[in-house]
Order: C-alpha cells, then structure tokens, then sequence
C-alpha cells in the first residue's frame, strides 16, 4: 500500500531515557512502521522489548527523539501533547483504574469519553439523546449496565471497568485504538468476556487496532497481522497470510532466528 | 416560640455563615472537585480585603472595587495552578508558597497593615440606599444571602455542564482525562482561579461588613473552609452537584453555630484557631479510628 493510504505512519522512531547516564536506556530503537487503515496488529514481545514505549509514542505521552514523526491520517503530530494525540488515539490501559473515574456515575464517564476531540462548551455534559446513546454503547455489553447508568463506577468489578473503559475509547470512534494488555490484570473468564466484546466493537466499527500482548495465543488469535518487537526493534512482522496456522511453536522459532537467541534464554515472560 | 438566646445564637451563625460561606465554597472546589489541596487561601481571602479596602478609601464605586478583589483572586489561583502545572511543585507547596509571598503581596497593595473604612461607602451602604434605608445587620444579611444564591446557582449549573464535567473528571482521574484529549492543566488553572476568585471575594465582603481591612485577617482561612467542607460531608454524605454544594454550605453553617455556641459559653476568642484545628483533627481521624476498631486495612497517609 503506499504511504499516503496508511493511517498510522511512524518513521524513525528512537526513544532514550535517561540518556548520559549510567543508567541509559534504548527502549525503541529506529522503528519504521505503517499501519493501514482498518488494520488489527498483535504486537508480543517480552519485558523490555519496547511495546508500552512505542504505545506511549503513539499516544502522546513522551514525543521521540529528534527525527522521529508520528503521522495520524496525514497530520505529523510528532511532539504534541498527550491531549492533544488523544483526538485520533484511544486507549484502553491494563490497569482498568485508569481506563475510568471511580468518584462519577457511569454516564458521566461516557459524558465525558464520548467528547473526544471536541471543544467542551457550556452545554450540559449528558441529556436525553446521550443517554439513549450510552444506553445503546453498554447494551452489546450484556452486563446490564445500560439500566445502571447512574451507578458510580467506583461501585463496579474490575472487569465491568474494564468493559465500560472500552466502551468508552471506542464510543468516539477514535481513528486508532491502542489495546495495551487491557486483559491482562483480569482472571480469565473476565479477559475471555473483555476480549470477546473488543472483538465486537473492533469489527462492528471497522477500527484500526493496535494491540500489545504477553500472551501468544491472542496474538495469533486475533488480527491481521502480527508484530514481535525485540530490544526495541521490530524483528518479525508477519501478514495475514504468513500467520495462517502459525503455531507458538512457530512463533517461538521465528523468534529465536530473528533475535539470534534461544528463547527459553531470553525471557520465560514470554507467555505460552 | 424559641428563647431569645437560642435565636441570638442562630441569628449570628447565619450571618457568619453566609459572609464565609465563598471561602467553604473554594476550598470544596479546589480539595474536593480538583483534589488540589490549595492553601492559597489564607493569602488570597487577603487580597480580597486589600484590594477592595485600597480602592474604596480611594474613592471608587465599592462594587467595582468588589469585583477587582474578584479579579485579584482569579490571579492568585492562576498562580498557584501554574506553579503546579507548568513548575511541577507539589499542590500544597505551591499554596504554602503562594500564602507566604501574598503576605507581603497585601502589604503592598494596601502601603500599610491595615486600613479602615469606617466613613467609606461600601455596597452594604450603596444597597441600603437604593432601598433608601440605612445599613443594618439584616441588610447585610440579606445582601450576602443573594450573593451565596447566585453563585450556588451558577456553580451547581456549571458543575455539570461539559467543561464542568472536565474539571471534577480532571480532580477523579487525570490521566483517564488526558488520554481522553482534555488539557488538564487547564483544567486545575480554571479550578484554582474560580477557587480563590471566589475566597478573595469573601474577603472583600468580610472587610466591607467589618468595615476594615487587616492584612492578618486571612489566617487559619483555610482551616475554618477546611472544617466546613469536612463537617458538612461527615452529616450529608454528599452524591452529586447539588448535594456536594449543599453540603459546603450547610457545614459553613454548623461550623459557626458550634464557634458561636463556644462562645457564649466563654471560649476566649484567642482560642478560636485552636478550637478549629481540633476540630479538623477530629474529623479527619474519624475514618482511620474507624476502621482500626473493625480492623480495616488504610492506607498509609499521603505524605505531599
């Protein structure tokens, strides 16, 4: 695809932190990536491989070193503030606390969520219309939370934040959605149900997905593409057709060539 | 029928409720809807005072001289929210910073430590006027009760409007409010300025009431909001706007018929700050001795 299609384009990315000291880090190192519209990539890669770096690159949270450019649907927002990258990236956070405000019902979150790149004016911040809006975003949910709108989130199960934290990044319809091991903190069955509704939305909105992983059997499982980052690089980018009936076996040997390592020296954090 | 002294004593803590009802207000704005702690406070509630004491005694119409402290406050919490957003100081230290600075802030302004306007018109007077009366106590009752309603009103409408909804997501939730394109440094400015607009207010309409301006009047400020704040949520259990603002308002109102009950039973007023501080103590220890009794855990006390 050429260059002007792709919707997310990141080119030269380098991140160093602490740079000069002892402790100096390259967390990302020359990362060259396109992601073209409506894409679902499965990014894995043990501790310290650089996802959560590059997710923070994408979202805003530290610009890149010097060279780098992040360019969203044709604008270079390279260096622009977080709030500011938020108006084309949502993201759901492994932590599903920081996906939601605890202390507001949960209308007013998704008062809040479904404002997304707009200017906030005096207008009130929920009415009638929004709220059958709301009502409609939970209901796919099959939680019951379209009838419990003036809960506090606070009062809800971590996997009910988590869900209604999706619901939240995603009811904006943002131009690219980050998934940073947003199931990774739940037990199972809640990761099973949370992964299940991502999947719905994903599809149902045509969304492109960025999604970091520990886990191999997700990244094989969902997605068009799949991503192995290594010492913050990118060392295994495969299409859809090169992961068809991939194993983790495979995976694992893939890894093991392009990292020129043995995996099980490398890091048992690689989940199974 | 209720006793004169009952009536005496419910009269006064009325009247000394609404003339510190703003400060109650600000620092439920800033501590509860932002978590921002701001001592500012002490400093800005000054301000107020000064501002409008100077430009009364200097011959201009008191209402705009009220509305200049109003001004002179949304600067203060504009400072101190820039310290904390734009400097990274810790909330508390930029307010402590802030209150130290503006002491001497408030001697400028005013060239000397207190100024009295005794003989000024000041918009108790200009009220009484227009209903061709003279100043009197429920006058100047009346005047700070429809003050206190209009801001209600304002606040209660704002607080749920789409910026208002920003700003108590923003105390909740920074970074869920950030990831979700809001500039929360904004968001505190805002916060701290109406915070300390309204406080500085306050003080303006204290020194008119009182009819003088001191450059100590702002001192345990922020404990006497504190305590109102803390008592009004420990007897309403405030969920939503109204029955937060309510809460505010209602613990201004405790807070002074527990002071003024004190009084009449010879408290000395020198004691007033300490009364006030033990009374916070108690309150905020409440949760902790709580649950210590049922054997709860609680985190340990945040140190900034």
């Amino acid at each position: 695809m050429s260059e002007n299609k792709s919707l997310l384009q990141l080119s030269a990315i380098t991140k160093i932190f602490s740079r000069g000291t002892v402790d100096e880090v390259t967390a990302l190192d020359n990362v060259n990536l396109l992601v073209n519209a409506e894409d679902y990539i499965t990014i894995i890669g043990s501790n310290g491989a650089g996802k959560t770096t590059l997710l923070n690159v994408i979202a805003g949270v530290f610009p890149p070193e010097r060279g780098g450019k992040v360019i969203i649907n044709g604008n270079d927002i390279t260096g622009l503030s977080e709030y500011k990258h938020a108006q084309y990236v949502g993201r759901v956070y492994q932590d599903p606390y920081i996906g939601t405000a605890a202390k507001m019902t949960i209308e007013e979150n998704l008062a809040m969520a479904v404002l997304r790149g707009q200017p906030r004016g005096l207008k009130a911040a929920s009415n009638k219309q929004r709220r059958e809006l709301f009502r409609q975003a939970l209901a796919p949910l099959g939680l019951g939370l379209e009838d419990r709108l003036n809960a506090l989130v606070g009062t809800l199960s971590s996997g009910q934040r988590q869900a209604v934290a999706l619901v939240m990044v995603t009811i904006s319809k943002p131009a690219l959605l980050l998934l940073d091991e947003h199931t990774a903190n739940l037990d199972p069955k809640t990761a099973q149900t949370v992964l299940g509704l991502t999947e719905m939305i994903v599809q149902r909105e045509k969304m492109t997905t960025v999604m970091v992983t520990h886990n191999m059997e997700l990244a094989l499982r969902y997605g068009n593409r799949l991503i192995m980052m290594h010492e913050g690089r990118i060392v295994v980018d495969l299409n859809q057709e090169q992961r068809t009936g991939l194993t983790i076996n495979d995976l694992v040997t893939a890894f093991e060539q392009a990292s020129g390592r043995r995996f099980i020296e490398d890091n048992i954090l690689l989940k199974r | 029928m209720l006793s004169p002294m009952i009536q005496g004593i419910l009269t006064t803590s009325i009247s000394e409720g609404l003339v510190y009802a703003f400060v109650a207000i600000g620092v439920f704005l800033t501590l509860r809807v932002l978590a921002f702690p701001d001592l500012t406070v002490d400093g800005s509630f000054v301000v107020g005072g000064s501002i409008v004491a100077i430009m009364i005694a200097g011959g201009y119409n008191p209402f705009l001289a009220t509305i200049a402290a109003f001004v002179g406050g949304l600067a203060c919490g504009s400072t101190t929210g820039l310290l904390n957003t734009k400097l990274r100081l810790p909330a508390l230290l930029a307010g402590i910073l802030m209150m130290v600075g503006l002491y001497s802030v408030n001697l400028l302004i005013m060239g000397r430590p207190n100024i009295p306007l005794l003989r000024e018109i000041t918009i108790f007077d200009s009220v009484a006027m227009w209903f061709g009366t003279v100043r009197s106590t429920i006058l100047v009752a009346v005047v700070f009760a429809v003050v206190v309603f209009i801001v209600f009103m304002i606040l209660n409408w704002f607080l749920r409007t789409e910026i208002g909804l920003a700003l108590r997501a923003t105390g909740d939730n920074e970074q869920m409010v950030r990831s979700l394109g809001v500039d929360t440094d904004k968001n505190i400015l805002l916060g701290c300025a109406i915070s300390n607009g309204l406080v500085a207010l306050s003080g303006a309409l204290v020194a008119q009431n009182q009819q003088f301006c001191d450059v100590n009047m702002g001192i345990g400020m922020i404990v006497m909001g504190l305590a109102a704040v803390i008592i009004g949520e420990v007897l309403i259990h405030p969920r939503g706007v109204t029955s937060m603002l309510l809460a505010a308002l209602t613990g201004t109102f405790l807070y002074r018929l527990f002071i003024t009950i004190a009084f009449r039973l010879g408290l000395a007023p020198g004691n007033l700050k300490l009364i006030t501080a033990l009374l916070v103590i108690i309150a905020l220890a409440i949760p902790f001795i709580r649950k210590k009794i049922r054997h709860e855990w609680m985190p340990p006390a945040t140190r900034w």
